[in-house]
């Protein structure tokens, strides 16, 4: 086994220092969102610990900002800073689940199509085809509103992050399903698929020990850009109202709460988490075209 | 149908066809009130194969000999016709007793860069067969039995522990050979082994699989369109044309005595060094379209001897002298 150290991915990689820098400022990010609780001043989940008092103070270089609270406070009387830590944490948390399930989901599909074919192939591929048609936003959208409907009433609050992964998760497989299926049909038809077809292993087996670990090297690819696109999607879901309720608010229900302030010169509430949102998702799809890039035969 | 079977015949096809749907998709076919198409990839073979013999299948690129090897070992179902193995018609057995016999087959492919999973290590590419047929007990016999297969096709024991990649092509064909031997065969399907290969380890893997043959009493079918590996490797030859046996005969009489005309043009075919300097006679025309093959005899188009029965009349196999030809004019005693 080759030290990683040594490999290709690992050189292309040090020689960007774009990459470099957005691996860092992602790493620090999503590092910092997941040790939230232990390095956020406050836990702005904590109702009995805020103060209506303490609202809408700006952060603390401007005339009236308090030490206390280093880039100010929203209207419920929440730090900000730890507000987005916190917030952050979902909003990756969401991200990251929803590219699973995406990932699980389109992957499976696209295995199946591709080395089933026939109207399996056909059935499955004109509902990708389908889904396309639409932009992803909707089709979340539109699972959201169908699962919330279902929900009873009162649980819709607590199951609101589940509702919030499962939509994003289907709004996504698609391309996953059209990546793996192209790979599939190309391996499928190579002779180590024939020769183990020859002693008779399962279709099963053949799919996910021959061909999936042979077509999963662009998923990862796909994966680290779509995981940008996910987080755009909650962030965009929660500043549409249907996301994380505000109790638990993500980057995107902070930059809604704060949009609401805007005019009254209270920027601070909308635009850190904003700037935060930004940063992320600039970082991690630099990231994701470095790999695209690294991994493409053609590009080195 | 040559009468000739005799209970000794290991493998035998019983003019076995595959045909494959070629038809555009269902919607284009309505719009453009196109019927359907199909390629008749193997229309109506016989052969049979003894235990311990090696039959050859020769001809030119799309005559249909890696489709029969396919239809021998199970990768597809014939169209019509059937294959039997040591008297069972493995396609309508049940699944157990298809297992049974399909560890007593194997195959070794012709792309020794496709045929070996290049995310798996070599040890466990060497293992599966093994596994599949629940042949070895635990790791360390398992480990025993992969060192043994790959010392015995000339690689080091130690080999199992790194991947493909590591190998050279003639290295990735000794690696699979040593899977196809690891359920211990008793056939094997060889579908071109040595065509993507250098010309001097061409002659390293078909010497090797002529120890293997002699050590383990193996039975061989052997596709290929190299005449000299063919010549080298195999005690009996069928020569295919668009799909049918046109010539089937002992190595050496089909060399020294061809007697169907598409077979003398193969034969002529082969550049030797007695002749070198000389005009050659090249071959006439061009292979027809397997889609729209010429009707009577395939190869009438392009042979000097055909007349009104070779255009209306398809030939069937015939024995002639020492060999079997499936041919009008030699039947006619015209050549």
């Amino acid at each position: 086994m080759r030290d990683w150290r040594d490999s290709d991915l690992w050189y292309s990689f040090t020689r960007s220092r774009i990459t470099v820098a957005a691996a860092s400022v992602a790493g620090v990010m999503i590092l910092s969102a997941f040790l939230a609780p232990l390095i956020a001043p406050y836990n702005p989940f904590d109702l009995a610990s805020l103060d209506l008092l303490d609202a809408h103070i700006p952060p603390v270089w401007s005339e009236d900002g308090e030490t206390r609270f280093l880039i100010g406070t929203d209207d419920q009387g929440r730090d900000l800073l730890s507000a987005i830590l916190y917030g952050a944490r979902i909003s990756i948390g969401v991200g990251i689940a929803s590219v699973v399930l995406s990932l699980v989901l389109g992957v499976g599909l696209g295995l199946v199509s591709g080395y089933a074919g026939g109207r399996v192939d056909a059935f499955i591929m004109r509902v990708a085809d389908i889904q396309l048609s639409f932009p992803a936003i909707l089709i979340a959208l539109l699972v959201n509103g169908v699962l919330r409907g279902i929900l009873p009433s009162g649980r819709q609050d607590e199951l609101a992050i589940y509702v919030l992964v499962l939509s994003i998760g289907i709004s996504g497989w698609v391309q996953y399903a059209r990546t793996v299926r192209g790979s599939t049909l190309v391996e499928k038809n190579k002779e180590y698929v024939q020769a183990a077809r020859l002693i008779g292993i399962s279709s099963a087996s053949i799919m996910l020990r021959h061909i999936l670990p042979n077509a999963m090297g662009p998923v990862l690819v796909i994966a680290t850009i779509h995981l940008a696109v996910a987080i755009i999607t909650e962030a965009t879901l929660s500043f549409l109202g249907i996301g994380v309720p505000p109790t638990e608010p993500s980057l995107g229900t902070l930059i809604r709460i704060g949009n609401d302030f805007l005019f009254s010169g209270e920027w601070w509430v909308t635009i850190f988490p904003g700037v935060t949102l930004a940063v992320l998702v600039l970082s991690v799809n630099l990231l994701g075209d470095w790999l695209r890039d690294a991994l493409n035969p053609k590009l080195r | 149908m040559p009468s000739t079977r005799s209970s000794a015949d290991f493998v035998t096809a019983e003019a076995v066809a595959r045909h494959f749907d070629v038809s555009k998709p269902w919607l284009a076919r309505a719009i453009e009130q196109s019927p359907r198409v199909f390629l008749k990839a193997v229309d109506g073979v016989s052969f049979s194969v003894a235990k311990g013999e090696t039959l050859a299948l020769v001809g030119e690129s799309g005559c249909g000999k890696s489709t029969v090897a396919r239809l021998v070992v199970g990768l597809y179902r014939p169209t019509s016709g059937r294959v039997l193995f040591d008297g069972l018609e493995l396609a309508v057995l049940p699944a157990a007793e298809r297992a049974r016999s399909r560890r007593r087959m194997q195959m070794i492919f012709q792309d020794p860069y496709a045929s070996l999973n290049p995310r798996w290590r070599v040890r466990d590419i060497v293992a599966e067969p093994l596994r599949a047929f629940g042949l070895a007990n635990g790791r360390a016999e398992m480990a025993e039995r992969v060192g043994a297969l790959l010392t015995q096709v000339g690689l080091a024991a130690a080999d199992g522990e790194k991947y493909p990649h590591e190998f050279s092509g003639g290295q990735r064909q000794r690696i699979s050979i040593a899977r196809a031997l690891s359920s211990n065969p008793e056939f094997l399907v060889c579908d071109e082994p040595t065509s993507a290969l250098d010309v001097s380890v061409q002659a390293q893997i078909l010497n090797l699989m002529r120890e293997l043959q002699e050590e383990l009493g193996l039975t061989y079918l052997f596709i290929s369109h190299n005449l000299a590996a063919v010549r080298h490797i195999s005690d009996r030859v069928g020569v295919m044309y668009l799909g049918r046996i046109v010539e089937i005969a002992g190595s050496e009489t089909l060399f020294s005595r061809p007697r169907h005309p598409y077979t003398q043009m193969l034969l002529d075919a082969i550049p030797d060094l007695a002749m070198s300097g000389r005009e050659r006679e090249p071959m006439g025309g061009e292979v027809p379209n397997p889609l729209d093959p010429p009707t009577g005899c395939h190869f009438h188009p392009r042979c000097p001897f055909a007349n009104a029965r070779c255009r209306a009349e398809a030939p069937a196999l015939r024995q002639c002298g020492a060999t079997e030809t499936a041919c009008h004019a030699v039947e006619e005693g015209r050549i």
